[in-house]
């Protein structure tokens, strides 16, 4: 195996696993754009909407049927999440927001546990994660078909999500929201539904990033960090901008994995864990907003 | 009203719930009888639950059944838990809370886990209480002239990873083969990933093996970098070491990628369960892994307990088929030392039927010996390796089986192994407890 070949293998690799990042910061980015908030329990929906999906599975549903009731399982944590959390918080600062998250995410982790169990679940979705035959054959690259599989997805989700933001009286509901609340509801815009409705997608998006992660490393409670992951990918691809998160997802995967390769043996390795964070604070320093997040100015 | 009444509904679920938890937590023992108090510092709960709902279900499981059976010569057991998540600063948190109750002091404690060992192993003697490391923890603790309240019994990580690689070197035709070797050693970037590396390294100097250390930062369901660098090394072996269900599947599953054979990987004893394998599905098959306690159910004191607190409804797992598991039969173990050594202390400083204290029960502990009728006698025979534990030497038999998955279970490939070279073993111990203790003044122990 060439060196040049081996790089391009790490970089590939790397912007595979930037794109299931990237469907986990989508989660965030969703509720960032209508509350400016950031969600602290996306990871925790993550682990409780996939949890649920598995535990409907083991008790009798066909695939399809259990992805229909975990779908609706998460439009009603989206629904109890605007009524119990979110419309009593309503005109309060964006920190108290931020804390009452941070609880949501301790329920959310409590409840699933709590409903299924803590024992480490399979899930099959049908897609061996092993190396694609042909890719071998013609490149000479290892790429498994989970994660081509889990770029497409993420791809279509954010595509999808982007076309109906920007062309749907619901996306545009939702820019007038995030623009000024107030306004938005003084000209009739129901703030409560366009809250539920983005609750709910973040729970979909987060029933997604979910079953892809747990195909690829089992259904079990780790997948809460995997928020920790998302961050990054936040700060460099912006908090509001859905390309951003894939842009964002796309850059901390290749980086983390070429750094880990080449860099990391200098450092006695594992430095994936922390490298993503010191290139966003160079994001931080140089552009707050991130690549493709609103620049805010305020007067002070 | 809806709203309000489902909240009312919930909270009212919730104080319920934890009333009737916290009437499970502890066991019902009739006022005025003796009592012995446990620590159970648990991990239920986050990425390592799989290891602690197992392993502490386990010692409870068996503290219920001493009891229902009479207690040890009268004396009932009593516990209490305390959820670490298997994390140090939690443990040590734990430990401060289990520490006393109702008058009594904790005898031992156990933190299933070498961070949190590392973390409370100097207020052991402090404290008078065994830090009971049942083969993980603090390697030189073996040596008990240093470090008299700290057991590994009854094998550590220095061992293991010789018996490892004493298989490795019997699949490859004797030592001499070995020579020009690559193993790659993958580990959490942890003290407990970099725990075997003293002896791993001093074994391959010996026989001119190249080792290859590379980490993996926790929780570790990303490991794409590791396993590229795996592929790029091509090397002939790979000891795993990790933790957590998620990042020990994940390691097979990134094996598979990169087409690295399961049967050239050998799995550290906490990646090496049922919960551990079932995850990763077919790419798990043919993995090694090494035990230092069998799974199995067919063992005499397995069914016992089934038997008669699992078929009660007193069973501590929600899941019963979890009974007789890798992780259920290791807290097993480790629960029958704890017993043993207080059957001793009792007998050995006349109080049988009476608590005993710390000092007491380091006495019953460091009195172990469990011969093979003695197992056989409990119902473990040939679920661990027969071991004694004297004042100097803390470890025991240092023996390890080895196993492999098949994709529905482990099958036992080897018997109970010794390192090819135990004393070599042993001078690697004591020279690090030796330099642990001329770093602190300490004036070791004087064992006879």
């Amino acid at each position: 195996m060439t060196e040049v070949l081996f790089f391009i293998e790490v970089v590939v690799a790397g912007l595979l696993a930037g794109t299931m990042y990237s469907l986990v910061a989508l989660g965030f980015v969703l509720i960032y754009k209508a509350s400016s908030t950031f969600n602290f329990a996306q990871g925790a929906m993550v682990f409780f909407a996939v949890l649920a999906f598995v535990g409907f599975m083991e008790l009798g549903l066909p695939f399809s049927l259990a992805f229909v009731v975990t779908v609706l399982l998460m439009v009603l944590v989206g629904f109890c999440t605007e009524r119990m959390v979110l419309n009593p918080l309503m005109n309060q600062s964006e920190d108290t927001l931020l804390m009452a998250t941070i609880g949501l995410g301790f329920v959310l982790e409590g409840l699933a546990q709590a409903a299924w169990g803590v024992e480490v679940r399979r899930l099959d979705l049908g897609i061996g994660d092993f190396p694609i035959e042909w890719i071998i054959d013609v490149f000479g690259l290892f790429v498994s078909a989970l994660d081509l599989t889990a770029g497409i997805v993420a791809a279509v989700l954010i595509i999808g999500l982007a076309l109906i933001f920007k062309y749907t009286r619901m996306g545009l509901g939702l820019r007038a929201v995030a623009d000024d609340p107030g306004a938005a509801s003084s000209i009739g815009i129901p703030l409560k539904n366009i809250m539920l409705l983005v609750w709910s997608a973040a729970g979909v998006v987060a029933l997604v990033a979910g079953m892809m992660w747990g195909a690829r490393a089992g259904v079990q409670f780790a997948l809460v960090d995997l928020a920790l992951k998302a961050l990054p990918v936040l700060i460099i691809g912006g908090f509001s901008s859905i390309p951003g998160a894939i842009i964002g997802g796309l850059i901390i995967g290749a980086t983390e994995k070429v750094l880990e390769v080449y860099v990391g043996p200098f450092f006695g390795g594992a430095i994936e864990g922390w490298a993503p964070y010191v290139l966003a604070i160079f994001f931080l320093l140089y552009r707050p907003e991130g690549l493709f997040g609103e620049k805010i100015i305020r007067r002070v | 009203m809806f709203l309000k009444n489902l909240k009312n509904c919930l909270v009212g679920s919730v104080a319920v719930a934890a009333g009737a938890l916290s009437m499970f937590a502890t066991p019902q023992i009739a006022f005025g009888e003796e009592k012995q108090y446990f620590p159970i510092a648990s991990s239920r709960v986050g990425p390592y639950s799989a290891m602690g709902t197992g392993y502490y279900g386990a010692q409870i499981d068996y503290m219920n059944y001493v009891n229902m059976n009479g207690g040890v010569n009268g004396v009932m057991l009593t516990w209490q838990e305390c959820e670490t998540e298997y994390n140090a600063v939690k443990t040590v948190e734990c430990y401060q809370r289990l520490l006393e109750k109702d008058g009594q002091r904790i005898v031992v404690f156990d933190t299933l886990g070498t961070p949190g060992a590392y973390a409370v192993i100097n207020r052991m003697a402090e404290d008078n209480v065994v830090l009971a490391q049942y083969g993980y923890g603090r390697t030189d603790g073996a040596d008990g002239r240093v470090w008299p309240w700290v057991f590994n019994a009854a094998s550590h990580y220095w061992s293991q990873i010789a018996v490892k690689m004493k298989f490795m070197a019997e699949q490859e035709g004797g030592i001499d083969k070995m020579k020009g070797k690559k193993i790659v050693h993958l580990h959490i970037d942890s003290a407990y990933g970099r725990e075997p590396l003293p002896a791993m390294r001093s074994i391959a100097n010996d026989w001119g093996v190249e080792l290859v250390e590379i980490s993996i930062p926790p929780p570790g369901l990303e490991q794409q970098s590791q396993w590229l660098q795996i592929r790029k090394e091509q090397p002939d072996w790979v000891t795993f070491w990790g933790a957590g269900s998620g990042m020990n599947s994940t390691a097979m599953t990134n094996a598979a990628r990169v087409r690295f054979p399961r049967e050239r990987m050998m799995y550290v004893t906490f990646g090496a369960a049922e919960e551990d394998m079932y995850p990763a599905g077919d790419a798990a098959v043919g993995t090694y892994a090494v035990a230092n306690a069998l799974p199995g159910a067919e063992y005499p004191l397995v069914a016992a307990i089934k038997e008669q607190v699992y078929d009660v409804g007193k069973g501590n797992l929600n899941d019963e088929s979890r009974v007789g598991s890798v992780y259920w039969n290791r807290g097993l173990g480790a629960a029958v030392m704890w017993i043993e050594a207080l059957k001793n202390a009792q007998e050995m400083h006349n109080k049988v039927g009476k608590a005993v204290t710390g000092a007491e029960f380091r006495d019953g502990y460091e009195a172990l010996n469990m011969t093979e009728a003695r197992l056989a006698e409990i119902g473990i025979g040939g679920m661990v390796a027969p071991f004694s534990i004297s004042c100097a030497n803390h470890e025991g038999a240092g023996k390890f089986a080895v196993m492999q998955w098949d994709g529905e279970k482990f099958n036992q490939v080897t018997g109970w192994e010794a390192p090819l070279d135990p004393a070599y073993i042993r001078q690697l111990v004591e020279d690090s407890a030796a330099k642990f203790a001329a770093e602190n003044n300490i004036t070791p122990k004087v064992c006879p």
